[in-house]
């Protein structure tokens, strides 16, 4: 009866003490029940605790058996988890929480409802560190086990696949009976063959053996390679002969494969750093390849191209996964625009005068970096990258391939693709070969011979802009970016064959895949040197590259 | 007529005005200024680091004249631009030191920057502060090294990562110039008297602004999955760092499996950059702007309203450009005077307050006393700190780990010698080699 007459006046005083710490709700509403006073003395050890502490008390934490384990050990792996500096009670922060926000929406531990929100000067975080986040992923694995997402429950085994012990193999045993999702069942399935190759039975490691032979992953392989180990002692860590050799067969098998796996995935890397090469190149192939303008300004159009992807970015804000395909066409049409810009202001006047042209456009690069430097300072500029091109498409346990470099790929074939059909079934294609093959007849025909000069300069130039927005995905989006690659673009077309839009792609990709082979042998500077030096002396003996332009065409080059 | 009168009008004014200024100057200098050099590149590749320290310095000059300036005079900066321009950086000392005779130079980031100013700061007897973590092999009597030496940030990272992570092996990934190779060249010794094998250690350099990391990235990834703990130790350079971390997201190598250890990476370069796909990605320093001392969070709140921006961070290289100041500040005030030799002599022994705790203290080898935090990456681009030394960590010129060196000391109080080897008993002079 006391009790009952004392809460409503503790209760004002416990209202009055939270409207002056700014907060409000029903914390302390109730009593907490003998286990829950427990499961709080607990999670409040974790104030002070050192990281191997904190290990330990996060392994208590799990074995309370408490209803809330799951939502708070999750909440502490997020870094959702804070103590109020005034009384030093435990609070959990809302998911997707601002860390900086100025006032923070919290949760009870207890009671897992909103317990209102306050200023998160009085709040300190308790911290996690790597290994420590690992333990947690390790101890919520066994309660998302039974998730029923499949894609949290392979997680899961992935999680506890890190540490087989007794405990963990008997849950997946369990689990293995009564999974559903083949691919999950298939992981159980190496998991507790990893774990059987602790067992005393060597039949069961035996089986466990064939069981892992078909499996590429590279801790499979670890764990194989140790059985077949010889300790310092001489004696083998696998007593069994039969067990080891079939131990053995298995490393070599999975070893090969991984080999040729790995090969395939040098050469992708070849390919993709080939089209990054090819997609800065095949805008130059065309001002410099069929028009013969030394445009030194090329660089600095991509960088265009890369801007123009994060001003779209900044004007459609929440919205990257858009932004960037908005940006292809906006990045063309602005470098489009600058390039018919300087086409029709410096270049015309330059024709045939490729040393003046060269250092007029070298001019005109100067300006326009300093023209970005002076609008959006020469800080880096931050491109997100959409959901759909970050992360990588796991083919196997051995082949793995990124997917912002597999886009890049795709995206300089299409674009490839794209400029020969405007060159060999278009209108515009017609006049601009036609111009380059032999100006005077062309004007003859009648074609406006300067209209088409700054179109196809317009062209070429777009399709730089366009590499600026590929660009803008794999490097650092600053007033330099231009300058380091326009090196590379120039050796792409002069090793292609002026002119030629194949070569360009050809030259592009293997000197793509020519570096990356080296790379693992000679180091990335060296190897660059490498292909430099090669380049030299292809060219020493065919000085006009892969494919040189033949036929009349060729005398006017 | 008229107009040409009017113009003939205005010039005389004009003039009049220019002598009578130069008539009220003339009172104002007669009561003193101190003239402070600021040598950081304010244009080219560098000046996204350097402009800070700029600000930093200038804020720092500006506090100091409203307490009343240093020995009743008035400070006043002297700022030039060596535009990321190593030669320049030497012209642009001599320079602050033979025209504008400034009474000290704050400056420098890069190595070579530093390198390029030296014999010019020793022909000219100046004194410069350099505040960014080096490493090392350096003692200079003209120079105050207040970023950290190896000692004071890759040797403790190492530790720290050996001892409490139990890493086993080891990726030494930088850029290819000069501040990498030393510390990776001190780091193997380190590592080899710490008996990890040379089969455990992988040291690989890439060229400055280097973006195609793929392949780097997935050797890494190979590199680290042969069953022992592996860690990377990245000296990766500024711009380099944005591709290489994001493909490190790409690739899924979390800070679980593989830790990167960074000595380059601070709260400044995150700040252009997604830091989700990073977390619990380390670095090695001084200073974490997270750090909650009531000196740090006062010095937060300054920066903020000086450059207008509550975004802007705070980080290592600014706190050591504070320390420099106040180191200097409190020398003049013991000397009693701004002549060189005079505050050179006054410096070692001079003790200021670290912003995280702890006083910094100039050593007789013209390197200070720091902590050494360790922390990891969050997802708004601050850092927790995990792990910190236990009270201060003196400053070495010279490693003890690299067999040429170990018999080299530096001391300006009792050797005069920045360079002086214990076994031959002779000061090889400011030759550094």
């Amino acid at each position: 009866m006391s009790k009952f007459l004392l809460r409503p006046g503790v209760q004002w005083l416990l209202v009055l003490l939270l409207l002056a710490s700014r907060s409000a709700g029903p914390l302390y509403a109730q009593v907490p029940s003998p286990r829950d006073a427990a499961f709080l003395a607990t999670l409040g050890q974790l104030r002070d605790a050192s990281f191997p502490d904190k290990d330990n008390i996060v392994e208590q934490i799990a074995r309370s058996g408490h209803p809330n384990v799951e939502a708070v050990l999750t909440a502490f792996l997020q870094d959702r988890l804070y103590f109020r500096n005034q009384d030093q009670k435990i609070f959990l922060l809302k998911p997707g929480e601002d860390e900086d926000a100025s006032t923070y929406d919290l949760i009870d531990p207890i009671t897992l409802q909103s317990a209102g929100s306050a200023s998160s000067d009085g709040f300190t975080k308790i911290i996690t560190n790597n290994h420590l986040r690992r333990v947690l992923q390790e101890t919520l694995a066994r309660f998302r086990l039974s998730s029923t997402d499949a894609a949290v429950r392979m997680k899961a085994v992935r999680d506890m696949e890190r540490n087989l012990s007794d405990a963990n193999a008997q849950l997946l045993q369990e689990r293995s009976g009564v999974e559903t999702n083949p691919e999950v069942k298939k992981e159980i399935g190496i998991a507790l063959a990893l774990a059987a190759l602790n067992s005393p039975d060597a039949q069961a490691r035996l089986s466990a053996v064939s069981t892992l032979r078909h499996s590429l992953r590279q801790n499979v392989l670890n764990r194989l390679d140790d059985l077949v180990q010889k300790s310092p002692d001489g004696s083998f860590a696998e007593s069994d002969a039969g067990v080891r050799q079939a131990a053995a067969d298995a490393v070599i098998s999975i070893g090969r494969w991984r080999t040729f796996y790995s090969g395939i995935q040098t050469l992708f890397f070849g390919l993709s750093l080939g089209s990054v090469l090819v997609l800065i190149a095949i805008g130059l192939a065309i001002t410099f390849g069929v028009m013969g303008v030394i445009n030194m300004a090329h660089g600095e159009l991509m960088m265009l191209g890369a801007y123009t992807t994060y001003v779209v970015q900044v004007a459609m804000p929440g919205h990257p996964e858009t932004s960037i395909l908005v940006a292809i066409p906006a990045a063309f049409l602005v470098a489009a625009l600058a390039g018919i810009l300087i086409e029709r202001t410096v270049i015309r006047f330059l024709y045939g005068r490729p040393l003046e042209t060269l250092l007029a456009t070298f001019g005109v690069s100067l300006i326009l970096q300093q023209l970005v430097r002076s609008i959006f300072t020469a800080l880096n500029r931050s491109v997100a990258t959409p959901d759909w091109m970050s992360g990588t498409l796991q083919l196997n346990d051995a082949l793995s391939i990124t997917y912002n470099r597999l886009y890049i790929v795709i995206f300089t074939l299409l674009v490839f693709g794209a400029l020969l059909v405007v060159l060999k079934r278009t209108r515009l294609g017609l006049e601009i070969r036609a111009v380059s093959q032999n100006r005077s007849m062309a004007k003859a025909m009648g074609i406006r011979s300067e209209w088409v000069d700054a179109l196809t300069f317009g062209l070429g130039s777009g399709i730089a802009g366009v590499a600026g927005v590929a660009l803008s995905q794999l490097t650092n989006v600053n007033p330099n970016l231009g300058q380091s690659y326009i090196i590379d673009s120039f050796m792409v077309v002069v090793f292609g064959g002026v002119g030629n839009l194949w070569g360009a792609m050809v030259g592009g990709m293997s000197m793509g895949v020519v570096n990356e082979l080296l790379e693992p042998y000679s180091g990335a500077v060296l190897a660059k040197i490498f292909v430099l030096v090669a380049l030299i002396l292809f060219i020493q003996s065919r000085p006009r590259g892969l494919f040189p332009p033949t036929g009349r065409a060729s005398d006017n080059q | 007529m008229k107009f040409r009168w009017t113009r003939m009008a205005g010039w005389v004014l004009a003039g009049g005005m220019a002598v009578s200024c130069l008539a009220f100057a003339r009172p104002a200098k007669a009561q003193g200024t101190i003239k402070v050099g600021i040598l950081h590149s304010l244009s080219g590749t560098m000046a996204i680091s350097e402009t800070t320290l700029k600000d930093t310095d200038l804020m720092l000059i500006d506090e100091q004249n409203k307490k009343g300036g240093l020995l009743g005079k008035k400070l006043v900066p002297v700022v030039v631009d060596p535009a990321s321009n190593w030669p320049l950086f030497a012209e642009k000392a001599q320079e602050l030191l033979e025209k504008d005779k400034v009474a000290v130079v704050f400056g420098c980031w890069t190595s070579v920057s530093r390198k390029s100013v030296l014999p010019v700061f020793e022909k000219d007897d100046g004194l410069l502060f350099y505040p960014v973590q080096y490493e090392g092999e350096e003692s200079s009597r003209n120079v105050i090294y207040t970023g950290a030496a190896p000692n004071q940030q890759a040797i403790p990272a190492v530790d720290y990562l050996m001892n409490e992570v139990g890493v086993k092996r080891w990726v030494l990934e930088g850029t290819d110039y000069v501040y990498p190779r030393t510390t990776n060249k001190i780091l193997e010794a380190y590592l080899r008297s710490k008996g990890v094998k040379p089969e455990d250690i992988s040291v690989n350099y890439t060229p400055f602004g280097y973006s195609d990391w793929q392949a780097r990235v997935a050797a890494i990834k190979k590199f680290g999955s042969a069953g022992k703990k592996t860690a990377v130790i990245s000296t990766i350079n500024g711009d380099a760092n944005v591709p290489f971390y994001k493909e490190l997201g790409n690739q899924k190598i979390s800070a679980e499996d593989i830790p990167v250890m960074a000595f380059s990476v601070g709260e400044e370069e995150l700040s252009g950059l997604d830091a989700r796909p990073l977390v619990g990605h380390l670095a090695a320093w001084n200073y974490f702007e997270s750090i909650n001392t009531p000196e740090n969070k006062a010095f937060i709140a300054k920066w903020h309203q000086y450059i207008k921006n509550n975004k802007r961070t705070v980080n290592d290289p600014m706190e050591a450009s504070y320390i420099g100041f106040n180191l200097w500040v409190k020398a003049v005030q013991k000397a009693g005077t701004t002549d060189v030799d005079k505050v050179i002599a006054a410096l070692p022994g001079i003790e200021t307050p670290n912003l995280t705790g702890g006083m910094a203290k100039v050593l007789p080898d013209h390197h200070i006393t720091k902590p050494v935090y360790v922390g990891e990456i969050r997802a708004d681009g601050q850092f927790d700190v995990v792990w910190k030394t236990k009270g201060l960590v003196p400053g070495e010129a010279w490693s003890r780990y690299l067999p040429s060196d170990k018999y080299i000391v530096a001391d300006w109080v009792k050797l005069k010698c920045g360079n002086y080897n214990t076994l031959t008993k002779k000061c090889s002079g400011q030759n550094y080699k």
